[in-house]
């Protein structure tokens, strides 16, 4: 009985995703003509593969060090530092680069230092730039996803580690590296698959036609060319590296298998390290959104018409997006850890490995014999936007949703527990501070999110994000850094709120 | 509850007073329709003449308007399409969806007509700079590809002004494009997706030349009251963007369509489009053009090339740039 209820969930969330991705894409595809596959193509996925591989392994070998020291050390303003440093996750792509460029770029503190004290200056376009824009995107998720996997390993495998006087090579031996085995290879495969639907920030900062990605190829073809052939070919490559990807995640993947504890906190001792580790992450995060921040400052009260419309209409896109997205992530990561096959995995990783432009064309295609596309932007952002944070949610849930049926399966098959009893008792208590986490970052993303509506979209019905677009495109530079400061604050504070609702039911 | 009912009534009524004015939908770009933009005073404008209710339909910009009108076909509820251009125009008219126009008088500075759309402002591609920062800018591209001065410009492929400059360069120089733009590569900071990004770089000293079009200093120094900015005029010509407008064959409401496009070339849309669209007017409005457009720059040759010919050199074109920007 109880596992008849926890599939029907599942298999409803797995068929959800499902439907809205194939049958999107479904539209598209039948155009494939893999014999048009060019090698100009080939030259973008080669391109696509390198930067994404480097950007998520850059960003997985900085986590470590980052994750262990904040889970260790002890300072005034902790917690609020381990929100702030998750903010560049959910920064729009456009203002990250300009960030970015404001303290890498050309003209800039970092360089006209280097250049008094005679250094060459250094160029943040290229491949090193892409890669610096994506780790900086993508390094506060590896974080917090490391922090979590630090925090799941009970205390009183810590405090035993103490007892018997570990030193730091026998504790990470014995404690970390089982966790790391885990966790990584899942966090590498995630960050990857971000970066090979990328586009804006390959192209801006890799300096030209050599950063070509396969997702600047999609556009082209549905923009200039009306190339759904080609289109379709490109797509069809994305979704085949996902699969790949997520198959062979789930084929390395070990548990760590520490067994459950008594969900009580430890004091580590800290390292002498953690320190400048930790200064040293906050100020490469903090320095390009002070940037962002400078540069939106100055027209803050001054908002554009329309202004308070688009918020509430991204408001309104981000909270309910969230909340399906969390819960079809449970449902399928709840699956998944209780003995569900790899579908159950794969329902929850395509959305990751799919070009949003693709999906969008898709959907359009199919709704346009049976009514005018834009009257379902709403209702399909909302969709999109549920369906690209799944993954995020689901990885992050899925490590959680192990631990929990590692350690109580017999307990609740002995106590014949119902489904929701043990999804209310069980689950959700140890899931809180995850799931808190996950719907503040899903609904911080989904304001971002440019998104089908963009592609849809009735003029009157802006988002922030193309209220943004849109006045840059009328040489209105400063409102459109006011909308996109006013964008990130409304994120923020969006993820702050829920992050601060889930951890405190936790009681941590 | 009986507000409620009230409320649900006088909204009953107004849905029905709204079903019986006519509905303009007008298909145009996403700035167009901002409040810089001229769409706000041309709605305004031609809803007190036409007793119809303008609705506007957004796409990012011109090549995105063409890829949604494919995506419609002939199930798309525009009736006008605003905001087109010559480099799309051929591609435009192979979709079939567009109806014939009269042609119109226009001031362009070339000769111009089109069966099937109708020009209603203009410019020149051109590369903008700081006075203060670039005292002696290069005079030709030519001479752009031998400094070391820095400019950022769009991807042909994803952005109109991009698809501009490989076209003005093959316009130029023809089959010596690909080794001009050998030797435009190191001057090339970044290419981005489109316009605005690159301008935007440009502002924060990201380069020293942005390509644009040469009435945007006109915009810094009547909107900002700051002459700082300034276009280099080039020897061998500088190529031009004409947008285009046309309606559609499939138009529910072909005479308020054809009355929209008169507007549009009226002396009232076309000072509005002047100071909002920052590009010059395809009509030189009665009372000519606004104080500061003296001070731009006036090419000694516009370069073209007919919208037929676009339609088949474009990928050539592009392959080219790519090729040469790649090594």
């Amino acid at each position: 009985m109880a596992s008849r209820t926890g599939e029907i969930g599942a298999i409803t969330a797995a068929g959800g995703v499902g439907l809205l991705i194939i049958g999107s894409l479904g539209f598209l595809l039948p155009h494939a003509d893999i014999s048009r596959v060019s090698t100009a193509d080939f030259a973008a996925l080669r391109f696509t593969l390198l930067q994404a591989a480097l950007s998520a392994a850059v960003s997985c070998l900085l986590a470590i060090p980052l994750a262990r020291a904040l889970f260790r050390a002890q300072f005034w303003g902790r917690a609020a530092l381990i929100r702030l440093i998750s903010a560049p996750f959910i920064l729009p792509s456009l203002a990250a680069v300009m960030g970015l460029l404001a303290v890498f770029g050309r003209g800039v503190v970092l360089n006209d230092t280097l250049a008094a004290v005679g250094a060459p200056q250094i160029s943040i376009f290229g491949l090193g730039g892409v890669v610096l824009a994506h780790v900086f995107l993508n390094l506060p998720l590896a974080t917090r996803m490391l922090l979590n996997g630090w925090g799941s390993v009970p205390t009183e495998r810590f405090r035993l580690a103490q007892s018997l006087s570990f030193r730091r090579r026998e504790m990470f031996v014995h404690l970390e590296w089982p966790m790391l085995r885990a966790l990584l290879p899942s966090i590498f495969a995630v960050i990857f698959l971000v970066c090979l639907t990328s586009f804006s920030v390959a192209l801006i900062l890799g300096g030209g036609p050599r950063a070509t990605t396969v997702e600047l190829g999609i556009y082209q073809s549905l923009r200039f060319e009306f190339d759904l052939s080609r289109a379709a070919n490109l797509a069809l490559m994305q979704t085949a590296i996902c699969l790949l990807a997520v198959v062979f995640m789930a084929a390395v993947w070990r548990p760590a298998g520490f067994g459950a504890g008594m969900d009580r906190r430890v004091q580590l001792r800290g390292d002498w390290l953690d320190g400048p580790v930790i200064a040293l992450a906050a100020l490469f995060f903090a320095l390009p959104l002070a940037a962002i921040a400078a540069r939106g400052l100055a027209g803050l009260i001054d908002l554009p018409n329309g202004f308070w419309m688009a918020a509430g209409r991204s408001i309104f896109i981000a909270v309910t997006s969230a909340f399906l997205a969390v819960w079809a992530a449970l449902m399928l990561a709840m699956a998944r850890a209780r003995g569900a096959g790899i579908w159950a995995e794969l329902a929850a990783m395509l959305p990751l490995g799919t070009s949003s432009l693709a999906l969008g064309v898709g959907a359009f295609l199919a709704l346009r014999p049976v009514m005018p596309p834009q009257n379902a932007a709403l209702t399909l952002a909302i969709l999109f936007n549920a369906a690209l944070a799944l993954p995020f949610v689901y990885r992050l849930l899925l490590p959680a949703c192990r631990e929990v049926q590692a350690g109580y399966a017999r307990l609740m098959t002995s106590l014949r527990m119902p489904y929701w009893a043990m999804l209310r008792v069980v689950f959700l208590p140890r899931l809180a501070p995850i799931i808190g986490f996950g719907l503040g970052l899903s609904a911080a993303m989904a304001v971002g999110d440019f998104g089908v509506i963009a592609l849809f979209g009735a003029a009157d019905q802006p988002t922030l994000p193309i209220l943004a677009a849109r006045l840059m495109g009328a040489y209105q530079m400063q409102a459109a850094a006011s909308v996109t400061l006013w964008l990130i604050l409304i994120a923020f504070a969006l993820f702050w709120l829920f992050d601060h609702l889930g951890g405190r039911d936790a009681g941590a | 509850m009986k507000t409620i009912l009230l409320a649900a009534g006088g909204a009953f009524l107004a849905t029905i007073a709204a079903a019986q004015t006519p509905v303009l939908n007008v298909l145009t770009y996403d700035s167009f329709t901002t409040e810089w933009g001229p769409g706000p005073a041309i709605e305004a404008g031609f809803e007190a003449t036409c007793a119809c209710d303008v609705q506007f339909q957004t796409a990012g910009d011109g090549a995105a308007l063409l890829a949604r009108l494919q995506l419609e076909g002939a199930a798309t509820t525009a009736d006008v399409v605003v905001g087109l251009d010559t480099n799309l125009a051929e591609a435009a008219r192979q979709t079939g969806l567009f109806a014939p126009v009269p042609s119109t008088q226009n001031t362009l500075p070339v000769a111009f007509s089109d069966a099937n759309f109708v020009p209603f402002d203009w410019g020149w591609f051109a590369f903008v700079y700081d006075k203060k920062q670039l005292s002696s800018p290069p005079k030709s591209l030519a001479e752009l590809a031998e400094s070391d001065v820095k400019i950022i410009i769009q991807d042909p492929r994803s952005s109109t002004p991009g698809l501009g400059l490989v076209l003005w360069v093959k316009a130029a120089y023809g089959d010596g494009a690909a080794a001009l733009w050998e030797k435009l590569a190191d001057n090339i900071v970044t290419v981005t997706p489109g316009w605005s990004e690159a301008y935007g770089m440009f502002l924060e000293g990201q380069a020293d030349m942005v390509l644009s079009y040469t009435t945007s200093p006109a915009y810094h120094l009547i909107a900002e009251n700051d002459d700082s900015k300034a276009a280099a005029p080039f020897a061998e010509g500088h190529f031009m963007q004409i947008e285009l407008a046309g309606q559609l064959s499939g138009s529910d409401q072909p005479a308020l369509a054809d009355q929209f496009l008169t507007y549009l070339l009226g002396d009232a849309a076309q000072t509005a489009l002047i100071t909002t669209n920052w590009m010059y007017p395809a009509r030189t409005p009665a009372a000519g053009l606004p104080k500061g457009f003296e001070t731009l720059i006036t090419p000694a040759q516009s370069l073209t090339i007919p919208a037929d010919q676009v339609e088949t050199m474009r990928q050539a074109a592009v392959d080219e740039w790519q090729a040469a920007l790649a090594k």
